[in-house]
């Protein structure tokens, strides 16, 4: 299972990678969704998988019995989630913000904070 | 000694709260000013207890280490914790001057100091995904400061912020994830204990190279500093004051605390690597800056200059070397949140920051022109100010390592430093104003006047001490260097004073 | 949008969503659920409302600022972490009350937990309106 899921992740920030190349401030925004949904099952994997072995503790005991699955790393990959959705959801805003404001989604043709030389 | 640490950031974030609810009258700022002289309070007793006990630490929600989220400071986190609180009380004071109504009502100062909570954080978390959890924090605020208003300009840099910081987090949160697999511990000072015992040491410096990535985009060091030059220029006064004093600074402190207390296995590759880093952040910085014609612009390319003394610090990583970048760490928050402050002063006055445009300070406004030029001196290195000091002790452990290129790099740099400094106080100082108009200080409105310059010139003040009397500063950085290289006594206090014990990671079924 | 059957429908969905994510936030203490993901719940049902009605008469039904709530939230969440500098505990330990407490049972077990997660909800319904209500009406 680790395998695939690497796997998976490779292709992930493949993608995200090239999505990232693009000029476009979206495609961009895009790619960058991609990676850290890539960062996020990375650190899942990381914390090693066990499938059908939910970390409940059953009624009346106060431990779980045997193996279950590690729950740190979920709780970490929950908070990176929460925190990767309000980043995003700011970035967007941004994006649209940026292409009311200058007209142009092209990060090429944003230069109004750093005119090129000769004012062109 | 759980509220000892604590204190310096519930204090923020409890101002925060009370400023944003009373953010449409003038309470919001005065709540502002409270809060950050209640957090320097704060961080001074800490500091305090440091000095007197060692390093301290605390196990919020009373969970042990290295299960529970751990604050701990030694004297490196205690010092930064303690200058975080004084530019931050310099720049809500100025932001009391600076800052519109319009600006007040969309939440400055809560942002502020949701900002001055998450730097605080940084610097006192034990635990790396809490590192990454306030650097989140910090990043929010960050973003939402540098496009408040909205002008077209805020929105060009913001864009360029925001989505190169985000590539950072990320590849920081991978190298989180993937140092969670190897040892199974997130736990700063369990991380010093288990890293070295990995098997796989390859595996351990990749993940040490993500780590000085990510942490160097956010330290802006060569080739990693683009988004600042693009973006600092375009906020409000005050926010890129606080942005050049800490933001930054936060990065060189993470790759400060991560290198000597983490990866510290492969230290021939890794610091190599810095040292190059170093030299060229310093080189390209200044150089970039001689070609910028804008008074923010030259500033904010000189921080990328300086970055490079304080990595260089890192890079040689001798005693003496640590502490000349411990040293410069605090010279330069205060210099350089002070030199944006001045700027803002210059603009409020000459009507503008672009140096052609502005001019006549000297002889209209003397008073500012010994303030600007109090920082700009320190900035490039003349004794008797504390730049002198930050900058000998770093050219004297590379002198002192046989570096003899990184040592005449490091002085060129200073050279080149002098004259972008010369170039902005014959520009804007100097030269009568083009449209022929005095910029004088009186023209401001009393109250905005005395908020404006009372920071700038405590801040000055603070810069002159620290020159004229460098030896317990010196011998302060020396003590911090000191733990840093020697993190043992570090490491027992979060663990617990007991023997550390790897946790095991939980395998996957046979 | 001006759709009569989303107008009267939502009227009760908000009505629904809002118990639904109280009820949410309360079960979290065992079971899955919580403050994150009732605020979630009780945004949407705004956000519901908003879709049906236009977000002026959303925010004229919320009556404070969505902004003024994320912050209050912020608020709660700390006062649940400072609670136990009362006993002198560290900071953020949960500090437990049971109300009717007898030999055999607990009682109603109320903490400081239960705090935190409030104001977890508060600032996730608030941040989570004020970002959909400017995107809103932005478009």
């Amino acid at each position: 299972m680790e395998a695939v899921l690497a796997i998976l992740i490779g292709l992930l920030v493949a993608a995200s990678v090239y999505l990232m190349l693009a000029k476009s401030i979206l495609r961009f925004l895009f790619g960058l969704i991609l990676i850290s949904n890539a960062a996020n099952l990375l650190i899942f994997a990381a914390g090693r998988l066990t499938p059908g072995q939910p970390p409940l503790i059953p009624e009346g005991a106060d431990a779980p019995f045997g193996t279950v699955a590690n729950a740190l790393p979920q709780a970490l990959v929950l908070t990176a989630i929460v925190i990767g959705f309000g980043l995003f959801a700011f970035a967007l805003v941004l994006a649209w913000r940026a292409y009311t404001e200058l007209g142009t989604l092209d990060s090429d043709e944003m230069r109004l904070a750093e005119p090129r030389e000769g004012g062109s | 000694m759980s509220w000892l640490l604590a204190a310096p950031l519930i204090i923020p974030f409890a101002a925060a709260v009370a400023a944003f609810l009373l953010r449409n009258g003038p309470w919001g700022r005065r709540v502002s000013v409270a809060g950050s002289a209640l957090a320097l309070a704060a961080s001074v007793a800490l500091m305090v207890t440091v000095l007197q006990e060692g390093v301290v630490a605390a196990q919020m929600g009373a969970w042990p280490a290295p299960f529970g989220i751990t604050l701990a400071a030694d004297l490196l986190s205690a010092v930064m914790v303690v200058i975080t609180a004084i530019t931050g009380l310099a720049v809500a004071v100025y932001a009391t001057g600076d800052i519109t109504e319009r600006q007040e009502r969309l939440g400055f100062h809560a942002l502020f100091q949701v900002l001055l909570a998450g730097v605080t954080g940084a610097f006192v978390t034990g635990d790396l995904f809490n590192l990454y959890v306030w650097f989140e924090v910090m990043l929010i605020a960050s973003f939402g400061l540098l496009v408040l208003g909205g002008s077209k300009e805020q929105i060009d840099g913001g864009v360029k912020y925001v989505l190169l910081n985000l590539v950072s987090t990320i590849l920081f949160l991978s190298g989180v994830g993937l140092l969670y697999g190897m040892t199974g511990t997130l736990n700063m000072a369990d991380l010093a204990v288990t890293v070295p015992e990995v098997e796989n040491q390859g595996l351990v410096t990749v993940v040490a190279m993500m780590f000085m990535v990510a942490f160097g985009v956010k330290a802006a060091v060569f080739p990693l500093f683009f988004w600042l030059p693009a973006s600092y220029h375009t906020p409000a006064f005050s926010v890129s004051a606080v942005f050049a004093g800490l933001l930054t600074k936060v990065g060189v402190y993470a790759l400060i605390r991560v290198f000597t207390l983490i990866f510290t296995g492969d230290t021939g590759y890794t610091h190599t690597v810095l040292l190059w880093v170093a030299g060229f952040t310093m080189a390209v910085g200044v150089l970039g800056a001689a070609a910028q014609t804008d008074f923010r612009k030259i500033l904010s390319f000189h921080i990328v200059s300086q970055i490079g003394y304080m990595i260089l610090g890192l890079a040689l990583y001798t005693p003496l070397a640590l502490a000349g970048a411990v040293f410069y760490l605090v010279h330069h928050i205060i210099v350089k949140a002070n030199l944006f402050l001045v700027s803002g002063v210059a603009h409020r006055i000459a009507g503008g920051t672009e140096l052609g445009r502005i001019g006549g300070l000297y002889k209209t406004a003397p008073l500012l022109a010994v303030l600007f030029l109090i920082p700009a001196f320190s900035l490039a290195g003349f004794p008797p100010l504390s730049g002198f000091w930050a900058k000998y002790v770093l050219v004297k452990a590379s002198l002192e390592a046989g570096n003899w290129v990184i040592a005449g790099v490091a002085l060129a740099v200073g050279l080149l430093t002098i004259f972008s400094m010369t170039k902005i106080w014959g520009e804007a100082f100097w030269k009568p104003h083009p449209e022929g108009t005095d910029p004088r200080l009186s023209s401001l409105p009393a109250a905005d006047r005395r908020a404006l310059i009372v920071p700038i010139a405590a801040l000055a003040a603070l810069t002159c001490v620290i020159g004229l009397f460098p030896e317990p500063f010196v011998a302060f950085a020396e003590r911090a260097a000191g733990q840093l290289l020697d993190p043992e006594d570090y490491i027992l206090t979060v663990l617990g004073g007991r023997p550390a014990v790897p946790v095991q990671v939980a395998e996957a079924l046979p | 949008m001006n759709s009569v059957i989303l107008m009267a429908g939502s009227r009760i969905l908000v009505a629904l969503l809002l118990v639904f994510s109280v009820f949410m936030l309360l079960r979290g203490h065992n079971e899955p659920g919580g403050g994150f993901i009732g605020g979630l719940i009780g945004a949407v049902g705004f956000v519901i409302y908003a879709i049906a009605c236009g977000t002026s008469s959303a925010r004229e039904a919320l009556r404070v600022p969505p902004e003024t709530v994320a912050a209050a939230g912020l608020g709660v969440a700390l006062l649940g972490g400072v609670w136990a500098a009362v006993d002198g505990d560290a900071f953020f330990t949960g500090q437990w009350l049971f109300l009717g407490a007898t030999e055999d049972s607990k009682g109603l077990p109320l903490s400081s937990v239960l705090v935190f997660d409030v104001g977890v909800y508060l600032v996730v319904f608030g941040s989570i309106l004020s970002l959909v209500f400017a995107l809103e009406e932005e478009v």
